[in-house]
């Protein structure tokens, strides 16, 4: 799960790392009580679970109430890469010297936490200058490193005990709410050498969430997202009018790429999963249903664990129920696809012996 | 380290030559058990099963034990399949490294990725493999099948399939099969965001094996593995064929797709970043599943 920012702070502030005095709010009603409690000037913040704001104006100085009602509201309708504006947060300004980068990211690669931190914060991690990066195993940074790490990056004087503090703290929360990143940029350094979070960026693992119940409050999920958990089969949406289905997260991915090959635009991803029964993918269905802009469906399933009766049944109990009247485009294979394919005989599925096939009767036909 | 080949079939000679022992961890849960009759039709000898609180029962007369300290003890394997739910991983593959088992093929989806680092330390420590979790399985065509893919997409022969994603395995394979490629092993690594066994360990493990003949590496989006594995073919100077595919060119950024560990953040996990790198290994990269066998065969 990746954490609003005003999320982040709130554990950031549980763990004793400062951060600038803020309020949230997800109204101008509340926004103004809350621009009354802060004072101004102060910054608007839109919290929207992607980076880039600065540039698209998603983040604004405010200075009085004029501006106030006009980027208040102007922020709020605001949608950054596809992210519409969930809460609005409102910070106090601090003044500082200089802007610092400080990361804990599990790396797959190595298999291990690393942490990194670079004097030069405050761009997208992928711009940031002159990272230092270290290996820290668990999670759980020696005060050696840091010391090492904070020399590195060329901190002087209390800064650096001040930072040794910061990444203990940032690196109990780590491994206390097994966070995939846990990142500060900027971490601003104030006039008296102490540190300040000035915005903060966490992604927890879904995975554990088991072991988090204090984490659920934080969970913003739309129906689709939580329908799907519920049933065990993952969707995705995206932009385009051809739904796709299959079983497998590495099939659909690769239906999606011949599908984008051809010419071709996904309205989803939907992969039926594992465990997937009739009940389920008719439950898939259901929600493509609803999805007004999806023209055509276009499946591809290897049977295996999941059969391919199973989801025959569950499309033929979809045009029973007049669930869908839309084109199908199947490409069936494996474990029982002979009697799936006798199964869908004269329903509007379109039957193709390759996913090529499939893809390109789908293409065309949605145009017509 | 153990060379996988010997673990899954052992020497010819051995009394268990291509019938090595294998323990089921979670036999008795609906996956578990119908996986366990899929593996036994297949010829994989399966001598025991793990459930805790049914020791002593039968499972189509296998043995239960409620511990893989237990099950091992009383079969002498050293193998193990894991089918427990993801919050019992933990505890059931530390039993199963505790009682030296040195090949664990965990299955389960949705794992925290801290106790896949616990376990992956545990693993090391006891000169262990651990392949996932959240892999399809492990397997040499016609002699052992361990994990959840459907037998018929495979035939024996001397190509070695490594994979990160399950049906992505079954399909290239199945199409290589087709074209007349037999594996001589195939191997998920599995879809999280660590795996037990990487690309690169994959890779070594199959890299000297003598009648192999090419190999195929399917990835997907989301980390850096294919990255690393190129570099790695480039540094070893490993000359047999070598074919890839690639999934999810068409992905959104900052989306998971479908497995924990396929997301792209900025180019890192890109599938550019990917292919690049294979084509300066002068490892040739499918469009399609279905373009594998031409590549490999123009590779020969």
């Amino acid at each position: 799960m990746r954490l609003l920012e005003y999320q982040a702070k709130q554990l950031f502030a549980e763990y004793g790392i400062k951060i600038p005095k803020g309020v949230t709010s997800k109204n101008i009603e509340q926004g103004r009580k809350d621009a009354k409690e802060i004072g101004f000037p102060f910054v608007i913040k839109a919290q929207v679970p992607v980076g880039g704001r600065g540039k698209v104006g998603a983040i604004q100085k405010c200075n009085n109430a004029d501006e106030f009602e006009l980027k208040y509201s102007q922020i709020l309708e605001m949608t950054v890469k596809g992210e519409k504006t969930r809460a609005i947060l409102l910070e106090k300004m601090a003044e500082y010297k200089k802007e610092l980068y400080l990361s804990l990211f599990l790396n797959r690669g190595k298999r291990c936490y690393t942490i990194i931190a670079s004097s030069e914060g405050g761009v997208e991690i992928e711009s940031v200058k002159n990272q230092v990066i270290r290996e820290i195993g668990f999670g759980n940074v020696e005060k050696s490193v840091t010391e090492e790490v904070a020399k590195a990056i060329g901190l002087k004087d209390n800064t650096i005990n001040e930072f040794v503090d910061l990444v203990q703290k940032l690196s109990k929360l780590t491994i206390e709410k097994e966070t995939e990143l846990a990142e500060i940029n900027p971490v601003a350094v104030l006039n008296d050498g102490s540190l300040l979070a000035l915005d903060g960026k966490i992604i927890t693992d879904d995975n554990a969430s088991f072991r988090h119940q204090e984490l659920v409050k934080f969970q913003e999920r739309s129906e689709l997202e939580e329908k799907a958990e519920k049933s065990g089969f993952t969707l995705v949406e995206l932009d385009g009018n051809i739904a796709v289905v299959g079983n497998g997260a590495g099939l659909v991915m690769s239906t999606l790429d011949m599908l984008a090959d051809n010419g071709g635009k996904a309205a989803c991803f939907l992969d039926v999963g594992g465990g997937a029964t009739t009940e389920s993918v008719y439950e898939a269905l259901t929600l493509v249903s609803k999805m007004n802009k999806v023209k055509g469906i276009l499946v591809n399933l290897y049977g295996g664990i999941v059969k391919t009766t199973t989801v025959a049944s569950a499309f033929i109990k979809a045009y029973d129920e007049k669930l869908i009247d839309l084109p199908v485009f199947a490409r069936l294979m494996g474990a029982e696809s002979d009697k799936a394919k006798e199964m869908l005989k004269n329903t509007k599925t379109k039957l193709f012996d390759s996913v090529e096939a499939a893809i390109n009767a789908a293409v065309i036909g949605i145009r017509k | 380290m153990n060379n996988i080949f010997e673990l899954l079939q052992g020497r010819q000679g051995d009394p268990d030559y291509k019938k090595k022992p294998v323990i089921v961890q979670g036999i008795t849960g609906k996956f578990g058990s119908l996986h366990t009759r899929l593996m036994m039709d297949y010829g994989t000898n399966i001598v025991a099963g793990v459930t805790p609180g049914k020791g002593g029962q039968k499972f189509e007369e296998i043995p239960i034990y409620n511990t893989a300290k237990e099950a091992a003890k009383a079969t002498g394997a050293k193998i193990s399949i894991l089918f427990v739910p993801a919050k019992f991983f933990l505890g059931a593959a530390v039993d199963a490294l505790e009682a030296g088992i040195k090949l664990l093929v965990a299955i389960p989806e949705h794992v925290p990725v801290r106790d896949t680092m616990t376990v992956l330390e545990l693993a090391k420590k006891n000169d262990a493999i651990m392949i996932g979790p959240n892999t399809p399985g492990i397997m040499i065509p016609e002699v052992i099948k361990i994990g959840i893919m459907p037998a018929s997409s495979f035939r024996a022969g001397d190509v070695a399939v490594l994979s990160k994603s399950g049906t992505l395995m079954y399909e290239v394979s199945h199409n290589l099969t087709e074209a007349g490629f037999g594996q001589c092993i195939t191997l998920g690594i599995g879809g999280d965001p660590i795996n037990g066994t990487t690309l690169i360990d994959a890779f070594d493990m199959v890299k000297d094996y003598p009648d192999l003949r090419g190999i195929v590496i399917v990835g997907e989006i989301g980390g850096d593995a294919e990255e690393t594995l190129a570099q790695h073919v480039i540094d070893s100077n490993f000359e047999k064929p070598i074919v890839a595919y690639v999934a999810g060119r068409a992905a959104p950024k900052e989306k998971r797709m479908g497995h924990a560990g396929a997301i792209v953040y900025g180019n890192y996990g890109s599938a550019e970043s990917k292919v690049s790198m294979f084509n300066k290994a002068n490892i040739p990269v499918a469009k399609r599943p279905a373009e594998v066998p031409m590549l490999l065969a123009g590779k020969f």
